[in-house]
């Protein structure tokens, strides 16, 4: 289902309490607080792993969300910008993570940029409904999608490192 | 090098072409409004084989169908030919929702056609629908409706954006191709009592489902995972390398059909609504069945709706039904009085499972959600103090 890595930095990621969405108000900043706690050691921990790997932050409502996130190719960083809105229906939905500037450069992902969770992710959500959160989301979604999809999009030549597109007239 | 005269000849036979364009254009007749549905069969009538559906005494008040909304959201493969068919029926107002391009990649589907690409998927709609049908009425939203902003909008559009302005549609369509999407339509739909079908086409392409929600009296999309109709492969061989999903023409168009077919049903009062509709397109299987909402579900107003709608039934005279008694099953012949007893024990079962609905043959859930776990989740949860969100966000950001 996961990868060892995966399950080990997932079982280390504080489970969330509050069952809130957007639309619940007062709640919904005690969930807001609880995202930030969890996110906050999720980050910690891959620090201290020296697997430390994005940088989320949100608007003052904690519905819409960016950031970046960067994944080591061959000793070399590609940096992406990483966004999603919290939809009405969250916790019950996860989010939708998109990868904007990715958009139309792989099949692996919806419009948007949208990227394609696997088909075990839903189902693992669905069941972890409400002590998952963004932390989870990232771990779970957009960190196995870098790992498959980014070596692959590198070596179609399809992303390159900026310190090589220089001279390329991009 | 060309003359002045031949240039001028050149222009003269260019402008000579173009007018027969244009007529040719003007030929391609505009369809003028119709202000009364008439049942009169003529070549100039559009509506002479819908109305005859009266004579034939299958519909009763066909024209009727002027006087409703439906609010169509997603105008994808399923959608825009929802859309197509109801323009065609002469329904009385249409709702498009959807935040997407009509793309090239969308050609394997109907409606849309190449010279389209570009425009938002509900503009493009409108004009081609407007042109079939210039008597039905458009209100097009080019967003995610899933988003806190576009939510409220779209509810105040359900609510408010029937025939006469103020007034609910009539009927809500679900042709959005994802789950989020899906449970905001089940939320909003929940909460103000709106009757809705849903539909879908599964991602490898060979299977398709439409289901009737009438909030507290069928059971809505929060209700049970979502289900699946089995088409007999293996799911685990699926190849989903380098995509995200299949689609067909054939399917969408089987699903639309079901979809507008079970809505001119509801709205015209003939034949049976099916509550759920299943298709497997690799067996031509499909599964039909009822499902009583979830006494447990997970939206709040699931739960209002249900007891609203056991104060209207208690209200209503009562109809006895005999229900016919189902016979135990004996084996002839047993010597050895063999029983099958289960490993795991019922209760564990149920709690690994959760509740998973009675479903008929050729059905089965996408996945089970464990019953609630009561009290503690062990040691790993966050801590609540007292910092606050700011303090928290400065945190997050200087990490």
């Amino acid at each position: 289902m996961v990868d060892e890595a995966t399950k080990r930095s997932l079982a280390q990621i504080p489970l969330l309490k509050t069952k809130a969405g957007p639309r619940d108000g007062e709640i919904w900043v005690g969930r807001l607080k609880e995202e930030y706690q969890s996110l906050i050691k999720y980050v910690q921990n891959n620090k201290e792993a020296d697997n430390d790997w994005f940088r989320l932050e949100s608007n003052k409502e904690g519905t819409r969300w960016f950031g970046k996130c960067w994944y080591i190719h061959e000793l070399l960083k590609y940096e992406f910008d990483v966004e999603f809105d919290i939809p009405v229906t969250y916790p019950t939905t996860a989010p939708e993570i998109a990868l904007p500037e990715l958009d139309g450069k792989t099949a692996k992902m919806y419009r948007g940029g949208k990227i394609c969770m696997t088909d075990h992710f839903k189902p693992l959500w669905a069941r972890n409904v409400p002590k998952f959160g963004i932390a989870h989301a990232m771990a779970l979604g957009l960190g196995p999608w870098l790992a498959v999809e980014i070596p692959d999009l590198i070596e179609k030549g399809i992303v390159t490192h900026k310190d090589n597109t220089a001279g390329a007239g991009e | 090098m060309a003359s002045v005269e031949d240039l001028q000849k050149k222009i003269k036979e260019l402008e000579q072409a173009l007018e027969e364009e244009k007529q040719k254009n003007r030929q391609g007749a505009v369809r003028q409004k119709i202000s009364e549905m008439s049942s009169e069969v003529v070549d100039s009538n559009p509506y002479s084989r819908l109305m005859a559906l009266k004579r034939m005494g299958i519909v009763d008040n066909y024209e009727k169908i002027r006087d409703y909304t439906v609010a169509v959201v997603g105008v994808g493969g399923v959608g825009s030919v929802t859309a197509e068919m109801l323009t065609r029926c002469g329904i009385g107002k249409l709702l498009l929702f959807d935040y997407d391009k009509v793309e090239l990649a969308n050609m394997n589907r109907l409606f849309y056609q190449p010279h389209q690409a570009g425009l938002s998927k509900v503009e493009a709609a409108e004009r081609t629908l407007k042109e079939i049908n210039p008597d039905v009425i458009f209100e097009t939203y080019n967003y995610n409706i899933t988003t806190m902003d576009n939510f409220n909008h779209f509810m105040k559009r359900i609510t408010e954006g029937g025939l006469t302005e103020g007034k609910p549609v009539d009927l809500v369509l679900s042709c959005v191709d994802n789950f989020e999407a899906r449970m905001t339509i089940n939320t909003a739909c929940n909460e103000v009592g709106q009757t809705w079908i849903e539909s879908g086409v599964s991602e490898n392409a060979v299977s398709g489902h439409i289901q009737f929600v009438i909030p507290g009296e069928t059971a809505c999309f929060a209700c049970a995972p979502p289900l699946v109709v089995a088409t007999k492969t293996d799911e685990k061989t699926l190849k989903r390398e380098g995509v995200c999903a299949a689609s067909l023409p054939t399917t969408m168009a089987v699903v639309a059909g079901f979809l507008v077919q079970n809505t001119l049903k509801y709205l015209l009062e003939f034949g049976d609504v099916t509550h759920y509709l299943g298709y497997n397109a690799l067996q031509d299987f499909f599964p039909t069945m009822s499902m009583k909402p979830n006494e447990n579900c997970d939206d709040t107003y699931c739960c209002k709706q249900q007891k609203l709608y056991k104060e209207r039934e208690a209200k209503k005279p009562k109809v006895v039904k005999e229900e016919p008694k189902e016979e135990e099953v004996i084996h002839e012949d047993n010597p050895f009085e063999i029983e099958l007893v289960s490993e795991t024990s019922v209760e564990e079962s149920q709690a690994s499972e959760g509740q998973v609905p009675e479903l008929t043959e050729g059905l089965r859930v996408a996945y089970s959600v464990p019953a609630p776990e009561q009290g503690d989740l062990g040691n790993n949860v966050v801590e609540t103090d007292s910092t606050s969100l700011d303090e928290l966000m400065k945190q997050m950001k200087s990490l």
